[in-house]
């Protein structure tokens, strides 16, 4: 589904000359990722070896430290290829959790209607207005500081709420449609015509909201990890990295800027990624 | 009108009391509790202690005991800093984190909807295209980037502001921490303007405003503007959650003194009345905010109240 979509992108770009952009982000992603599987191959360095010799030393060619080390001399491209890894890792099954939950549960209320509905979208309602870091920020402390399956489902937890909403909307226009009557009248359950009906029917809304949803999934774990709460040492995710950089960059602005740009071009990508597949394949969501 | 917020006053109770139940039951089934240390204390210090603070007894007493005090106004003591009770350590943090929170919704606004409002008019010109990239990157930057960057830039190499800190009074404090916790949403705020000015020109009643020979600001004043407002003001309630959560990581990039901290640390040491104080707090400071910008829509847009009647 991924790929099609992307194809469908592409070949929308000639009508659409802004949407250079996008296709620059996908390939910057596509790179990244890349980057972070076979690029700490290249360095002589591990992630968590110290090279006493080298503490807080400036981005150079010649030592093999490329962009740096922090205090302890872990070698700083290494650590930040590895934070990268951690947090695409992070984002993406995030992701996938959140998009599992957001689409049965919009789905499910949207076709039963009713009371059911108003329950169910009333819960959304209520986490909605809620800070919504704020909630991760609390089952993450209480629950998962030392584990990176209930960090994931601390971030995943509140994370598909937007979807739900939208997929209950779409839901609500897609059972009123012939089709949808036509596998009632043929004697098909109401679980069938969802998985047969209405949920290929979503995969394009879908696609585009689980784009959007991966900068933000990523945003939440470094969020927590900046804080403290997140990723522990001695491993590294781009926001635990960010934040060892916030406290050394008066000695070594490198390992701020390092992660952080890392950071930003994750992020910025994924955005326009999202938001250009939104204008092609959901323009009234705009 | 006021039959609509009483409505909606009533309303905010219920979500309210759902809110302190699940995170008082959370909070406390949560593994480890207030007095777990590296070295054990004592099994009686720890009786003692526990019998203090009523944590011998049912949970469903103590719920009950916790709501009591509630109802009374207070939030109970704090089980770490044992010299400070709840109320006392938000007192102490409350006026920078106010202080901090509505200066940055206020930047946010004031430079949001003129930039927005610019950007509509200019429509697809260089001023538009620059607004839109600006919100684009802005809202993609987390406030844990931005705030470091700007600390680096303005503090530690340009030496305009400083770096971190805060005194009371000394507004050269506050400027830093203030724009990077505006920044995301004055994009967003900049971007719904933008929008709902945008759907608003094109609409037939500001066409017949013009028809009858109205001049262009006169238009945009009386006519447009309001209705233009409808997206930034149901915005405002989404705002002041963004802004709660970003003067978490604000606070603690600027070291600000501000209640932001308790939040980390309550959750960290489990002390359970300290961190539903803070759920308490800004729950309700959420939801009333929502309700404010429920109720603005309401005057802004008759027909919100008309639904509701």
């Amino acid at each position: 589904m991924r790929g099609s979509t992307l194809a469908y992108a592409v070949s929308m770009r000639s009508r659409r000359p802004g949407r250079r952009a996008a296709l620059f982000a996908a390939a910057l992603i596509v790179l990244l990722t890349l980057w972070a599987i076979v690029g700490p191959a290249a360095s002589p360095y591990s992630p968590n070896g110290l090279d006493w010799h080298h503490l807080s030393a400036a981005p150079s060619l010649t030592d093999g430290h490329w962009l740096g080390t922090d205090p302890l001399g872990r070698d700083l491209y290494v650590r930040t290829l590895y934070g990268l890894r951690l947090s695409l890792l992070i984002g993406v099954l995030a992701t996938g959790v959140s998009v599992l939950i957001g689409l049965a549960w919009g789905m499910v209320a949207g076709f039963a209607g009713g009371r059911v509905e108003a329950w169910m979208m009333r819960v959304v309602d209520i986490l909605y207005s809620l800070p919504y870091l704020f909630i991760v920020l609390i089952l993450a402390t209480l629950f998962g500081r030392d584990s990176i399956t209930l960090l994931l489902v601390a971030i995943a937890a509140v994370g598909w709420l937007t979807l739900a909403r939208v997929v209950r909307a779409k839901t609500l226009s897609l059972k009123r449609r012939e089709f949808v009557e036509a596998a009632r009248a043929a004697g098909l359950t109401p679980a069938g015509i969802m998985m047969r009906h209405i949920l290929p029917n979503l995969a394009g809304t879908v696609a585009v909201y689980a784009t959007l949803m991966v900068p933000q999934m990523i945003t939440s774990e470094s969020f927590l990890s900046f804080l403290g709460l997140g990723v522990q040492e001695p491993r590294a995710s781009l926001g635990s990295l960010v934040s060892e950089g916030a406290h050394e960059m008066l000695a070594a602005p490198w390992m701020l800027l390092v992660p952080a740009s890392v950071l930003v071009a994750l992020l910025l990508s994924f955005n326009l990624l999202g938001d250009a597949l939104r204008d092609v394949l959901d323009p009234a969501a705009r | 009108m006021l039959g609509y917020a009483a409505r909606r006053i009533a309303g905010i109770v219920p979500v309210l009391l759902i809110l302190i139940t699940v995170s008082f039951f959370v909070v406390r089934l949560a593994p480890g509790g207030p007095f777990d240390q590296a070295r054990p204390l004592p099994p009686r210090t720890r009786a003692e202690l526990e019998q203090l603070y009523g944590l011998n007894r049912p949970l469903i007493v103590q719920y009950w005991h916790y709501l009591q005090g509630l109802a009374h106004g207070d939030l109970g003591p704090s089980f770490k800093m044992h010299d400070d009770t709840v109320a006392g350590l938000i007192a102490q943090g409350l006026p920078v984190s106010l202080t901090l929170g509505s200066s940055a919704l206020a930047l946010a606004l004031l430079i949001g909807v003129p930039l927005g409002l610019w950007a509509a008019l200019g429509r697809g010109g260089a001023l538009d295209h620059a607004v839109c990239a600006f919100a684009a990157v802005s809202l993609a930057l987390p406030s844990f980037v931005t705030g470091p960057f700007l600390a680096l830039a303005f503090g530690l190499w340009l030496h305009w502001l400083p770096v971190a800190g805060w005194q009371a009074g000394e507004p050269r404090y506050l400027i830093l921490p203030a724009v990077t916790l505006a920044l995301p949403v004055c994009a967003s705020v900049a971007r719904l303007m933008r929008g709902g000015m945008l759907d608003v020109i094109e609409a037939s009643f500001v066409r017949s405003a013009r028809a009858r020979g109205l001049g262009r600001w006169r238009v945009l004043r009386h006519h447009a503007l309001r209705p233009a407002l409808v997206p930034v003001v149901s915005y405002l309630g989404p705002a002041v959650a963004s802004l709660v959560t970003g003067s978490l990581v604000v606070e603690t990039v600027f070291e600000l003194p501000g209640t932001g901290r308790y939040l980390v640390q309550g959750a960290l040491n489990r002390d359970y009345t300290l961190v539903m104080g803070m759920v308490l707090l800004y729950g309700t400071l959420t939801l009333l905010c929502n309700l404010a910008a429920d109720l603005i829509h309401a005057w802004l847009d008759p027909r919100v109240r008309g639904e509701h009647a």
